[in-house]
């Protein structure tokens, strides 16, 4: 076998950038990539002194599905009024009731430049309780949507700013009222530039959502910190964790990854 | 159409665009404004087009005042068609869709409809073929003639070019100028600003030659272009005509 062949199957060189690579090429170095990382997993977990203990924590296998249930249900809803709240906040920066404007820039400043964990701690033993609000799964998810809210409506408010001043004059000139202008101009363009980092953000927001073990909600990682505190075991919960996360936020990418494509047009 | 101003007036911050401009003009069918940089023409188009409120002053179209307020104004536009410079269309929708988008979400009429009205235009401009593209896909010309279609597919009352061939190259200008004197020949009134002397002495039955934010000289090309009164007017066309 020459040598050049095998260069060919690792490497473009610059003068190849713009050609497309062959399929067989990509799976070599996907499966290329996936060895490596396998290397340095099954190094540092042979290094490892350490009792697996499989079958006992397989025997609470219902913990992690009934967490994983509710960590979907969380996501899901929390993804939803996030980015309600998200876009809200984002129309209020040009609103004009001026104290709008103010209120939205106080929120994204506050919610962003503190932890989730005091937020959480706040919203639940303070808030709540003050207005005689016990549903923890309720406060649950409003503290995080407000959380992810904030993030959401930079980016939404990045993606509306993204439009050109010109194309605001176009749509004024041919007599769109400022919904319209929002419905069918901004909007369908912003969409674009703000979804790699709303997909981003989702990402988060479902990891997110393991900190609200910390007011006892039932949601994945507090069912696996239980069943570890149950069975004296780590790893045996953590493993399972981490991989029932990457379900929920990998099609999160691919879906946007796919969205992307659809509404992509050249400019 | 029937254009008076009086005492228009225009600053933006510090700086002055239009002092006091007076126009009136009766059964004008083509008023190009000309002018150096900065004159305030372009200012002035946009006045009349209901983007820009002037300070001070009156505008009245046909004997009726505009309006200056974001309602009448709205309602104003809606009844002028507008071209600027570049970028009118939007990138993400096709120049059919340019076209419909107003027919439909600012004019009323059905998608079927609409897309009638888009399709036949685009026809008489020699566009069929290109009404799926999205505009990075149509030269400078083309684009500017689908902003054209789009402006005239609202049957309005008034046409406004706000430099519609600054941007282009000569052979693409000499495209949207024809266009543009067609839609003159069939009798609709037009307003534009032009850099264009040659096209401005064709087409216009009035020019306004604007400097420091007033009218200087304002008159058929003819009197205008060939026989200058003022300092200004002749010292500006004589710069222009050198090249």
């Amino acid at each position: 076998m020459n040598t050049r062949r095998v260069r060919s199957w690792l490497w473009i060189s610059p003068d190849e950038r713009n050609k497309p690579v062959p399929w067989q090429v990509v799976c070599l170095n996907w499966a290329l990539a996936f060895f490596l990382l396998a290397l340095v997993c099954f190094f540092s977990f042979a290094q490892l002194r350490y009792n697996w203990n499989w079958v006992t924590v397989a025997a609470y296998s219902n913990f992690f599905w009934r967490g994983w249930w509710n960590t979907l249900k969380i996501s899901v809803l929390a993804l939803v009024l996030s980015t309600f709240i998200g876009l809200l906040a984002a129309l209020a920066r040009n609103s004009g009731l001026l104290v709008l404007r103010a209120l939205s820039r106080l929120y994204v400043e506050l919610v962003r430049g503190t932890p989730l964990l005091v937020q959480i701690s706040f919203a639940f033993y303070v808030v709540a309780d003050a207005f005689r609000f016990q549903d923890r799964f309720a406060v649950g998810i409003l503290t995080l949507s407000l959380f992810s809210g904030a993030f959401i409506s930079e980016i939404i408010r990045g993606g509306i700013e993204s439009i050109g001043a010109s194309q605001l004059e176009s749509a004024r000139a041919i007599g769109l009222t400022r919904w319209q202008t929002y419905r069918y101009v901004i909007f369908p363009q912003a969409i674009r530039v703000i979804l790699p980092a709303l997909a981003g953000m989702f990402a988060n927001l479902i990891k997110d959502s393991s900190l609200l073990s910390v007011i006892s909600i039932e949601e994945f990682t507090w069912n696996a910190q239980q069943v570890s505190a149950l069975t004296y075991s780590n790893f045996e919960c953590y493993i399972p964790l981490a991989i029932g996360y990457l379900v929920l936020t990998l099609p999160i990418t691919l879906w946007t990854r796919w969205l992307e494509k659809r509404t992509r047009y050249e400019t | 159409m029937r254009l008076r101003a009086t005492n228009l007036c225009k600053s933006f911050g510090r700086q002055v665009v239009l002092k006091d401009v007076r126009l009136d003009l009766d059964q004008v069918h083509t008023l190009a404004f000309i002018g150096p940089s900065g004159g305030g023409k372009s200012t002035l188009l946009r006045i009349i087009a209901g983007l820009e409120n002037p300070d001070k002053g009156t505008l009245s179209l046909d004997d009726r005042e505009i309006v200056f307020n974001e309602k009448a104004l709205m309602a104003h536009r809606r009844t002028v068609g507008t071209v600027f410079q570049a970028f009118n269309l939007f990138p993400h929708l096709t120049a059919l869709q340019n076209i419909t988008l107003p027919l439909e979400k600012v004019h009323h009429h059905s998608p079927v409809e609409a897309r009638q009205v888009a399709e036949t235009i685009l026809e008489r401009f020699g566009l069929s073929e290109h009404g799926h593209k999205t505009p990075a896909q149509l030269s400078g010309g083309q684009r500017q003639r689908v902003a054209i279609a789009r402006a005239i597919s609202i049957k309005p009352k008034l046409l406004l070019f706000d430099e519609p061939t600054s941007a282009l190259d000569p052979e693409m200008t000499a495209e949207v100028l024809e266009v543009i004197e067609e839609l003159r020949a069939e009798g609709r009134d037009l307003v534009l600003v032009t850099h264009q002397m040659g096209f401005a002495h064709r087409v216009a039955d009035q020019i306004a030659l604007l400097s420091c934010g007033q009218i200087i000289e304002w008159g058929p090309p003819k009197q205008v272009l060939d026989h200058p009164q003022s300092e200004t007017a002749r010292q500006f066309l004589a710069k222009i005509l050198k090249y």
